[in-house]
């Protein structure tokens, strides 16, 4: 397969080069780590290394123990865990056998933490001006003012615009970028030489994103810092770090220079990652998208000029402003944004969960009054939803084959006979066994709670699927087997889908049309193809140059590790 | 109750029972043979002892506990034991009148105020607030004074007292469940609000208020014991377990009169208290 340069010029070569200072000799080195809570062992027999100045990543999905083994390092465990065996030797020294007494004076001082979720970091009831001297008490300067002074500095350094006022401010009164900025400033500020960052970008927008891990390499660069980095996106890995520890169920699967693990990976596992990210395989759904029979041309959906506001302290807040969309029968329409864009509620409106001020919506050839519910109804039975989030999203006490028959029980759909019929082809085109139907959604994984959501939405064999984000709350792996699912159905029923998303890599991946929304406004509005190559608005540009750029992109996507060697 | 029992078939609620009850700490275990016992007593108090609790032997009267006479004899020469067995039928069916209205008036005002909100959520809180504002057991008082004495009177005055607690317990599971995404998707696969009430909130609402109920169930049984230790309940020759002790009490050379069946009280209450914490905690 030949690389495909009208999307693949947006795989940018990685451009920043940091001048990595010449290596100075092992600051941390984990040999043989095992971790474990009770009888039940979450790390086991991890080891790697990490030079002076380098910057090294764990990765891994929900469960790996890669933030455990983060914890020990920075020796947060919990309480019922416990190392069993193995060493972690920061600077010369076990930390695993150091007393509480002895590593205080390394936790903050000389190993810096930014934690995962910024707004849970600070205490709320407290400025931030006294929980930063609490940290600024680390340097032992001789007053306040000079210890307000480094903080000022600190918070200078990493960037947050008006260091003063944000020294008096509350935690709430910041955005989460701001937070994780405060954060990361005040982890800083002591002078480690060890960083240990844990999903530091995870709850933060993209390109919000993009700024604290630019932030993060410039302070690597800047302080001459260790970084050590816990994420679950091999692709923000092989961006920002010189070396990956790919780990899963405990244990390390490969570890190796981002650089030879992205390009040729040796474990199943490493392959099968990288086979799974969308930032790295823009095409990987190429060919089944392309095999779509094209039917009758046509709108399924169409926004005419819908509006939304809200009522809020201070007057209304438009949420959806004059937005017009129109998705051809058959295909994906993505609507991206980053949070309050008003994606959301646009596909809210969309299914009749909001009502419009104005504008009109047409699903297939009906117009739908805002204020029919009984329209609305009926509208439902060829329009359904995925939700984001499959751990809320099922009723906990319903059993599997009861939440995807529920749609045919209110709509009285044929004799029981064919209902059950039905469940079963619902459950096996999702890919479940019908022995699943048996079980309650507490006794499935993510991913199988995200099939039976989709197996629920396709039961009453609707036209239109809404897809809300569905694969943001899962591991790479199972939303790269969600979104073949979907690709497929999409293929065999001929649906159409809108599907919302911040995240523009799988946007990519699956859509034929997209629509940019920025505080409520469609800011630009086409094939994917032609805005992802030639984005005419900054705001596009920003959100496309959130996506990991990764070297070697088309050749890893490709799968010919031939090409990448030749690259290398 | 459930009970381990092992038939050769394994009936499906018995494996069910079993599933519940492995792992139970001693406690509540003990707790389950505490509550059969009581069981035993309430359907069949002929089984467990073969004297009559109204036979009485003046020959007898006011003797301490012995192996004859577990719990001693009253100033009748009546068996207390006997009396206090016989006398499980009254207390546990009122404490179960008491916990039955509570939990279905308050826990359907607290269910529909919850899943309605608005005017009918207003209407209802401010009725729960008024109900808690006045002294329960004056409260209940004033009704078995309206009623007229008598246990089941006692029973639904105390089951009255308690119709605030289970609204308000109820109503702030129902908010909690009503706000969740699976009760939105539910009314997009075409339910109406009556069946998304009663299939997908009542379900995921109803454990804590159950366990609020076996909770109430120990404080129905004081409640009403003290109400007939008031003169509130049946008049003699009815015997129940707050009868026994108010009686008793009248005879300060027989400690065993009020002690024994008080025993029997704490230990009924203890014991349900600690199913309900059990049924409460999350396994």
């Amino acid at each position: 397969m030949a690389p495909h340069p009208e999307v693949g010029t947006v795989t940018v070569p990685r451009t920043e080069a940091p001048a990595a200072p010449p290596p100075r000799g092992t600051l941390l080195a984990v040999e043989g780590l095992t971790v474990a809570y009770g009888e039940r062992e979450v790390v086991h027999d991890v080891s790697f290394s990490m030079a002076e100045g380098e910057s090294l990543a764990l990765i891994g999905e929900s469960g790996s123990g890669k933030t455990t083994v983060a914890r020990t390092v920075l020796r947060l465990l919990p309480g019922a865990a416990r190392v069993t065996a193995g060493a972690v030797t920061f600077a010369g020294r076990d930390v695993t056998a150091l007393g509480d007494r002895e590593f205080r004076p390394l936790r903050g001082a000389q190993i810096g933490f930014v934690p995962q979720d910024p707004a849970n970091a600070l205490n709320p009831v407290r400025g931030i001006g006294v929980q930063a001297h609490e940290t600024a008490a680390l340097l032992r300067l001789r007053d306040k003012a000079a210890e307000k002074e480094a903080i000022l500095q600190a918070f200078a350094q990493v960037g947050l615009p008006d260091p003063e006022r944000v020294y008096r401010s509350h935690p709430h009164q910041l955005s989460g970028g701001m937070l994780q900025r405060v954060l990361i400033g005040l982890a800083v500020l002591p002078r480690p030489t060890l960083l240990v960052a844990d999903e530091p970008t995870s709850g933060l927008d993209v390109t919000i994103q993009k700024v604290v891990l630019d932030l993060l390499s410039g302070l690597r660069r800047d302080l001459g810092l260790s970084l050590l980095f816990i994420t679950h996106d091999l692709a923000i890995a092989a961006e920002r770090a010189d070396s990956l520890v790919v780990l899963k169920d405990g244990v390390v699967k490969e570890r190796g220079s981002s650089q030879r693990v992205l390009s040729r990976p040796e474990s199943d596992y490493a392959r099968e990652l990288q086979a799974d990210v969308p930032a790295i395989n823009p095409h990987r759904y190429r060919a089944a998208r392309a095999a779509r029979p094209r039917t009758d041309p046509g709108n399924q959906v169409e926004l005419r000029a819908v509006t939304k506001s809200f009522a809020a302290r201070g007057g209304p807040v438009t949420a959806v402003d004059d937005v017009s969309i129109v998705v051809p029968r058959g295909t994906t329409h993505a609507l991206v944004g980053e949070s309050g864009s008003g994606k959301t509620t646009t596909a809210r409106l969309l299914l009749g969960l909001e009502s419009p001020d104005a504008g009109e919506i047409v699903v297939g050839a009906d117009t739908l009054n805002a204020h029919s519910t009984k329209q609305w109804r009926a509208a439902r039975r060829h329009l359904q939803l995925v939700y984001q989030n499959p751990f809320t999203s099922l009723d906990p006490t319903w059993k599997v084959e009861r939440i995807v028959r529920e749609p045919l029980d209110r709509y009285g759909i044929g004799p029981k006979a064919e209902r059950r019929l039905r469940v079963a082809e619902a459950l096996e085109a999702v890919g479940l066994s019908a022995e699943m139907g048996t079980r309650r959604p507490g006794q499935l994984s993510g991913g199988q709670r995200q099939r039976v959501a989709i197996a629920r939405a396709l039961a009453i064999r609707p036209d239109v699927l809404v897809l809300d984000e569905p694969t943001s709350a899962l591991d790479v792996t199972v939303q790269a087997s969600i979104m073949e699912l979907l690709v497929r159905l999409q293929h065999e029923l001929g649906l159409t889908y809108v599907f919302v998303s911040h995240d523009l890599s799988l946007v990519r991946q699956i859509a034929d049309t997209v629509t940019v929304l920025r505080d409520g406004a469609v800011i630009e509005n086409g094939a994917v193809e032609e805005i992802f190559s030639r984005p005419e608005h900054e705001y596009t540009r920003a959100l496309l140059d959130a996506i990991p750029a990764v070297a070697l992109a088309d050749a890893a996507a490709d799968g010919l590790g031939d090409v990448a060697d030749a690259a290398l | 109750m459930s009970t381990v029992v092992d038939t050769g078939r394994r009936a499906p609620w018995t494996v069910a029972s079993r599933r519940v009850l492995s792992g139970a700490p001693v406690s509540v275990l003990i707790s389950f043979v505490v509550v059969l016992v009581l069981v035993v007593w309430v359907l069949v108090p002929s089984l467990i002892t073969s004297s009559n609790p109204v036979d009485a032997v003046p020959l007898d009267k006011l003797r301490s506990p012995s192996p004859a006479h577990w719990f001693g004899t009253d100033y009748l020469g009546r068996d207390v034991l006997t009396r206090v067995i016989y006398g499980a039928r009254s207390s546990v069916l009122t404490a179960g009148v008491a916990v039955g209205i509570g939990l279905v008036v308050g826990g359907g005002l607290g269910m529909l105020g919850g899943f309605f909100g608005g005017v009918v959520d207003a209407v209802i809180g401010r009725v729960v607030d008024t109900m808690l504002a006045i002294p329960g057991l004056l409260l209940a008082v004033a009704i078995v004074v309206t009623l007229g004495f008598h246990d089941i009177n006692a029973a639904v005055a105390t089951g009255i007292t308690s119709i605030a607690i289970f609204a308000r317990i109820m109503r702030a599971e129902v908010l909690k469940v009503r706000q969740s995404v699976f009760i939105e998707s539910a009314y997009l696969q075409g339910g109406s609000r009556t069946f998304v009430l009663f299939a997908h909130v009542l379900p995921n609402a109803y454990r804590s208020v159950l366990a609020l109920a076996v909770l109430q169930f120990g404080s129905a049984i004081l409640v009403i014991a003290a109400l007939a230790f008031l003169g509130y309940g049946s008049p003699p020759p009815a015997s129940s377990w707050g009868l026994l002790i108010a009686d008793g009490s009248k005879y300060q050379v027989a400690p065993w009169l009020i002690y024994c069946p008080a025993a029997v009280v704490v230990v009924t209450v203890l014991s349900i208290n600690r199913i309900s914490r059990w049924l409460r905690t999350p396994r």
